[in-house]
């Protein structure tokens, strides 16, 4: 009964609750859809702890995204013993990174006045959840090693049958309580994601790729009737860019 | 030929008296909120000065603009693969230590002090962290020169003058400063705009003011960095950036700025000017001495038929039209060439204008230990040519901040200045001998007409001929994409969201 609570019923409301909020705090509050910088305040510690975080925990988290969607290539990469050496040691080494990085992140919010203001309890929230998500990553990694290997067999299935509705937890309940605290770290962050700042994970300016430099907007020149995409995410009539 | 409008100003700095009344009408109409206490949309610097921020001035530090690189403009910033990988840290972001830590005093404690001996006092406390605090530098901290051999000194204007020349400067009888009020330069190669990973910057086809969209800001911080004028602000508190909007919403109901309405000197002129978007690149482009010059001919003559039925194709009212040959603007930067860009090297083409002071050219000199204007015995305190070349602000210094360093177009606004003083005296006290005149008016490539008529729009201007604008016309404009008679019904009630039940 707690197995089916903690490995089925979590998992989906954290899934629902954070496309559903999201997408309604999109809708409705997209004022508030960002991170909120305190680089103005504080620079020179930002620079460490911002990066190392970000650059480690967002390739960490390819990591696990691989391992789940190319289950195949990813097991083929592992096949090789040097390669699995190489792998953990290069993810052993971003989730320090990261764990680093969080942790000068959290001492400058506590130390720097100007940063501590604007800091709220929400932020403080993710912050210590995060850290110990990443913390119980590293511990799991380093005590119970090939973790490359066994996640393909315990977790990808798991998560795979979640998504095909078809949920199976045999093979998730078995494993040592790191394993599974780490598992539903990932779900209870889910589950912050559209009341934190976490929402600007998915902001990624991706159109400064193909955009062009200047932007002009017309209010009097309806160049083309607006996507219907546009339509259901925008709240009012927004006017044309050209 | 891509005629657009754009709303441009021209400030006389000859008026401009300091009185920073334009930097308190702004602020208490539009940044007196929390987070952006800091942020002087409008704001006055004494030159030579370092400014706000501080040696905002400076691109080598603050990365700003935009730099030809192969005849390609680049943003000074970074190109765009390099923006994703400062996603997370911009390292080019000016912190709040150099604009200044805002403040406030515990006003209350004068009114709850217990009764003692001494006197209360009102303590400073920062406006961010609520914490007592040491004042330590404002938004014009080196104003009228305070401060002068720290502050000053590190104007980089400066750097091109000869040690000679910045001695001098600096003697403490040839001191000398002027007033430059800055608001955001309204550009049409923005680099703010370029900048932004999230495209919440855009300019409005209409009548080319620059805004900032704070749904679409996600606090990538990026405009801050890109902006060689330092107009674009960071708010601390929402997580967004800022920038100076011209009033939109007072241009849109046919008032005047803020700034510019309260401006006692009434050093500001408003009005519309037509460019020709198809010539941005080119313009752009040039090289450096040619900046002014080009962006001069990217303006467009609002009488010209071809202008006009390029305008009329892109929607500009006949309104518009009719400001546009009523433009001062356009007589200033355009027909008198008086009126230059700040700093035109940042490539972003700025669309406010200065006309440089005169003032502190002519040049004062000591005789029996009284400080006399220079050829006031010569011939009748009469400004002749040769005080150009004696200036007590270099040429060269204005050159830096007006024309990309090119002297000769400072100098030639100086010479029809000149002459209008001349032509001016002639009339009023007579004692000039038409020779000199003559030659005075030669050198200034003006005539009489055009002396008289730069003299009136300088010196007694009235309000309507200072500010030539028409509302916005947001009816036609609302038009376009909802029924007005809809529209009307659905305003002035509910808040940001129509007061509509959606289930």
């Amino acid at each position: 009964m707690t197995d089916t609570f903690l490995f089925i019923a979590i998992p989906y409301a954290a899934v629902v609750l954070a496309v559903g909020g999201g997408i309604l705090r999109y809708r409705y509050d997209r004022f508030s859809f960002s991170s909120q910088s305190s680089q103005l305040l504080e620079n020179r510690t930002l620079f460490w702890g911002s990066n190392a975080w970000h650059y480690g925990i967002l390739l960490v988290l390819f990591a696990h995204l691989a391992g789940l969607l190319a289950t195949g290539a990813w097991a083929a990469l592992i096949a090789n013993p040097t390669r699995l050496y190489t792998l953990e040691a290069i993810g052993l080494g971003l989730a320090f990174l990261a764990f680093f990085g969080l942790s000068i992140l959290i001492l400058r919010r506590l130390t720097n006045a100007w940063v501590a203001s604007v800091t709220s309890r929400a932020d403080w929230l993710l912050l210590v959840l995060l850290l110990a998500q990443v913390g119980l990553g590293i511990y799991v990694t380093v005590v119970y090693r090939w973790g490359s290997d066994w996640y393909l067999h315990t977790a990808v299935p798991w998560l795979t049958s979640l998504a095909q509705f078809q949920p199976r937890i045999d093979m998730m309940t078995v494993l040592p309580w790191a394993v599974k605290a780490h598992a539903l770290g990932g779900f209870l962050i889910l589950f912050l994601f559209p009341f934190t700042r976490l929402v600007h994970v998915v902001t990624v300016p991706l159109s400064y790729i193909w955009r062009p430099y200047q932007l002009v907007i017309w209010n009097r020149r309806p160049k083309s009737e607006p996507s219907r995409l546009s339509r259901i995410l925008s709240f009012s009539r927004r006017p044309r860019i050209r | 030929m891509d005629v657009r409008a754009q709303v441009s100003m021209v400030f006389h700095l000859d008026k401009c008296i300091g009185c920073h009344t334009c930097s308190v009408a702004c602020k208490n109409i539009w940044t007196d909120r929390k987070g952006a206490e800091y942020m002087w949309w409008n704001n006055v610097e004494t030159k030579p000065g370092t400014g706000y921020p501080t040696q905002w001035e400076d691109q080598e530090r603050y990365r700003g603009g935009w730099q030809l690189d192969d005849d390609k403009l680049k943003l000074r910033l970074q190109g765009r693969g390099r923006t994703f990988g400062n996603l997370f840290a911009n390292p080019d972001l000016p912190s709040l230590d150099d604009y200044y830590e805002p403040w406030t005093y515990q006003y209350e404690e004068l009114f709850n002090a217990p009764e003692g001996d001494d006197q209360p006092t009102a303590r400073p406390v920062s406006l961010i962290s609520g914490k007592p605090m040491e004042i330590e530098a404002g938004p014009n901290w080196d104003d009228d020169l305070g401060g002068s051999p720290v502050y000053a000194a590190n104007d980089v204007n400066l750097d091109a003058l000869s040690e000679e020349e910045r001695q001098e400067l600096q003697e403490i009888d040839r001191l000398v400063f002027f007033y430059l009020p800055r608001i955001c330069n309204h550009c049409v190669n923005p680099s703010c705009v370029a900048a932004c990973p999230a495209g919440a910057i855009y300019k409005r086809g209409e009548d080319g003011v620059v805004l900032l969209s704070q749904d679409k800001c996600r606090a990538w911080r990026m405009c801050v960095s890109g902006c060689p004028y330092k107009k674009t602000y960071f708010n601390w508190s929402t997580g967004k950036s800022e920038k100076c909007i011209l009033c939109y919403p007072r241009l849109e109901s046919g008032h005047a700025p803020a700034c510019f309405h309260s401006c006692v000197g009434r050093i500001r002129y408003l009005g519309l000017l037509l460019w020709d978007a198809d010539r941005l690149l080119d313009t752009a482009t040039v090289p450096e001495a040619d900046l002014v010059e080009a962006q001069r001919q990217m303006l467009c003559d609002p009488r010209d038929p071809a202008v006009i039925a390029s305008a009329k194709a892109n929607g500009i009212t006949d309104d518009q039209l009719a400001a546009a040959r009523n433009s001062p603007v356009y007589r200033f930067v355009k027909e008198w060439r008086l009126a230059l860009p700040l700093h035109p090297e940042f490539r972003t083409l700025p669309m406010l204008f200065y006309v440089p002071p005169m003032l502190p050219v002519i040049s004062a000199m000591k005789r029996d230990g009284y400080y006399e204007v220079e050829g006031a015995t010569d011939i009748a305190s009469m400004p002749s040519l040769s005080t150009l070349e004696r200036a007590r602000i270099p040429l060269r210094y204005m050159a830096n901040l007006f024309s990309a360093g090119n002297e000769e177009v400072v100098a030639a606004a100086y010479r029809k200045l000149l002459a209008v003083r001349v032509q001016m005296r002639a009339k009023t006290v007579g004692d000039v001998d038409p020779a000199d005149l003559t030659a005075v008016m030669t050198a200034g490539e003006i005539d009489r007409e055009e002396a008289e008529a730069i003299f009136r729009l300088t010196a007694m201007p009235t309000f309507e001929q200072r500010f030539v604008l028409p509302p916005m016309a947001r009816e036609q404009a609302i038009e376009e994409t909802v029924d007005p008679y809809t529209r009307k019904q659905e305003t002035g009630f509910g808040s940001r969201q129509a007061a509509e039940r959606r289930w």
